[in-house]
């Protein structure tokens, strides 16, 4: 988010009443995020290439076992290029994917960048159905509880709710398995359709796996949504709409949800990149080749290359998906972006 | 005479309580084991995948090892990893958030940056990443877990150090001219110690949650440990067989997550009051 300075003793609505910021400044505001995000980016990349060829000590080594010959050993190395120095490796590395060249993954043996576009369209598909779930649910679950606060309605949306985030993907995903495929039989197993099968049964099939990340993320949802609806609810002009005389649903709907779902939302993008760290156990659990179970083959297989490309493709959308969200929060309140 | 209004209790700390009994329950487990229950590891090639019978309570796993048995000992490896990764998270996060907080700089800004990285990956890909480097075993999980944990704690702390920072006491200690270690660690350490404890103890339950999950991927606690995550990952494709060994120590795992987040914000709760 970017900073200006606030001249001291000024307040909120001298603030808002201020001429545009000169067009120097505006570049300045505008390239600081940018800026910030590439140096992100070169951390990132320098952390995952640490993680993955630095750590292990040996690749050949680690790719081989501890039982080869040290001359397989140093022959490996030698194809990989993993004898030269550090830093030539980190820039060739580095070289490599800025001219869109993402390596040719080791255990199955296709270009890493084929392997990553086929498996990161899958995991959008999952991911968009679940956020098209979890976000209505927690929306109305939120401002539901928020409306009947302090009930037995607003204790059981928000205590069931935060239970359920806190448990592992792998646990609800294994319960709703054995509720909903094994005993009502109402969804497959395998999160897989027949191919060439059209989109609705694609959605049919990707039911069940979205289902642990709905569980994971509602609760977290639906409590910001709460919040923000409570303070709508207590304000003033939530007092001067009801006393005006206006009927309750022209309040709620116009005045309060209005004020009280900007929070929610602009965390939405966050909550997008956590929602990637679910992918990994559901992929595996349902079966699905998304971006998380191409990682984990990867990581089971010793498939370096694979593994840091995709690791990386991970972190970029992460901060991208962060980087919009600010962007997103700042369109829809300007209070956010004067700040 | 009358009191002029009805005493304000606070509520009882029903979560607490809860929370308190079931995680009570498995420290008992963990430290019991094998006393408690027949031999975990004893397999029985006649008898795999059987249903709850008076043998075996909960029935058999695939190897015919008897389900009750790993769920009870099970409980064992989770709270030793667990608490000792969040501790070695607590420890250098908190290091790391005194050291950048109090010396804002080229310092803080390297090590921040380099935070806000670690936090912008998913905990499970990083882990995953360092766990092919460094080889699957308890102490690397323990290691990988804490330095990952370190990254949000070390954010929190440096935000309390920065309001700390600023106050007489520090401004006092400086003119004293104690040295800069004994000022972080004796004046301020004590002093933001709420907030650290506070993430501490939230934190526990996120490294259960993720310890289980690296277990159920096969990289985290390895066999023959009778780990619950372990157990899904071994007998979760057979689930059509016999769904005992999936449910039962899923059931554990779920129990304990949840009951580990009732006592830390029942205990956050208390704190704040």
């Amino acid at each position: 988010m970017t900073t200006v300075a606030v001249p001291p003793g000024r307040s909120d609505v001298a603030r808002l009443a201020d001429p545009p910021p000169p067009p120097r400044r505006l570049v300045r505001r505008l390239l600081r995020p940018v800026v910030l995000l590439l140096v992100n980016l070169v951390l990132l990349s320098a952390l995952v290439f640490f993680g993955a060829e630095v750590l292990p000590g040996n690749i050949g080594r680690l790719l081989l076992g501890r039982t080869a010959d040290q001359q397989s050993v140093d022959v490996l190395n030698r194809e990989l290029g993993a004898d030269r120095p550090l830093v030539e490796r980190y820039l060739s590395f580095m070289g490599d994917l800025l001219q869109g060249d993402l390596g040719t993954s080791l255990a199955l043996r296709q270009p890493n960048s084929e392997l990553l576009g086929a498996a990161l369209l899958n995991s959008l598909k999952l991911a968009a159905l679940a956020f098209a779930i979890v976000v209505p649910l927690a929306l109305v679950g939120g401002v539901v509880a928020a409306l009947r606060r302090d009930t037995w309605v607003d204790r059981t949306i928000i205590g069931v709710g935060v239970a359920l985030t806190v448990l592992p993907e792998f646990v609800t995903g294994l319960i709703a398995i054995l509720v909903l495929s094994l005993g009502l039989k109402l969804f497959p197993v395998t999160a897989t359709p027949p191919p060439g099968s059209g989109a609705l049964t694609q959605i049919y099939y990707l039911v069940m796996p979205a289902i642990p990340l709905v569980v994971v993320l509602f609760g977290y949802l639906a409590k910001l949504a709460r919040a923000g609806t409570v303070t709508a609810l207590d304000s003033d002009y939530h007092r001067t709409a009801v006393l005006k005389g206006l009927p309750g649903r022209v309040v709620v709907s116009r005045h309060v949800l209005r004020n009280a779902l900007l929070p929610t939302i602009s965390v939405l993008g966050t909550q997008a990149g956590y929602l990637i760290g679910g992918l990994v156990v559901v992929e595996i659990l349902f079966n699905y080749r998304g971006v998380g179970s191409l990682i984990f083959t990867a990581a089971q297989a010793k498939d370096i290359p694979l593994l840091e490309v995709g690791v990386l493709t991970v972190g970029v959308a992460y901060m991208l998906l962060t980087a919009l969200s600010d962007v997103v929060a700042g369109l829809l309140d300007p209070r956010v972006r004067v700040r | 005479m009358t009191p002029l209004a009805p005493a304000v209790r606070p509520p009882r700390p029903v979560g607490l309580v809860v929370g308190g009994v079931i995680l009570g329950i498995w420290v008992v487990c963990a430290i019991g084991g094998e006393l408690l229950v027949p031999d975990p590891y004893a397999t029985d090639s006649f008898a795999t995948l059987a249903p709850p019978s008076a043998e075996h309570w909960l029935g058999t796993d695939r190897l015919g090892r008897d389900v009750f048995a790993r769920a009870v000992t099970g409980a064992r490896s989770i709270l030793l990893v667990a608490p000792a990764a969040t501790l070695i998270g607590t420890l250098i996060g908190t290091a790391l958030g005194l050291v950048t907080g109090y010396f804002a700089g080229a310092v803080d800004d390297v090590v921040s940056r380099l935070v806000s990285v670690v936090l912008s990956l998913p905990v499970v890909i990083v882990a995953l990443l360092a766990l092919v480097a460094l080889g699957p075993s308890s102490l690397t999980v323990i290691g990988v877990i804490g330095f990952i944990f370190s990254a949000p704690i070390a954010r929190t702390v440096r935000a309390a150090v920065r309001v700390e920072r600023e106050k007489d006491y520090v401004e006092a200690a400086r003119l004293r001219r104690e040295p800069a270690l004994a000022i972080l660690f004796v004046e301020i350490l004590p002093n933001v110690l709420g907030p650290v404890l506070t993430e501490a103890t939230v934190r526990l339950g996120y490294a259960v949650f993720f310890i289980a999950t690296l277990s159920f991927l096969g990289f985290g606690i390895q066999p023959p440990s009778p780990d619950w995550g372990l157990a899904i990952y071994e007998n979760y494709t057979l689930l059509r067989a016999s769904a005992w060994p999936v449910i039962v120590p899923a059931v554990a795992i779920a129990s304990l997550v949840v009951s580990v987040h009732l006592v830390a914000e029942g205990l956050v709760r208390r704190g704040e009051r």
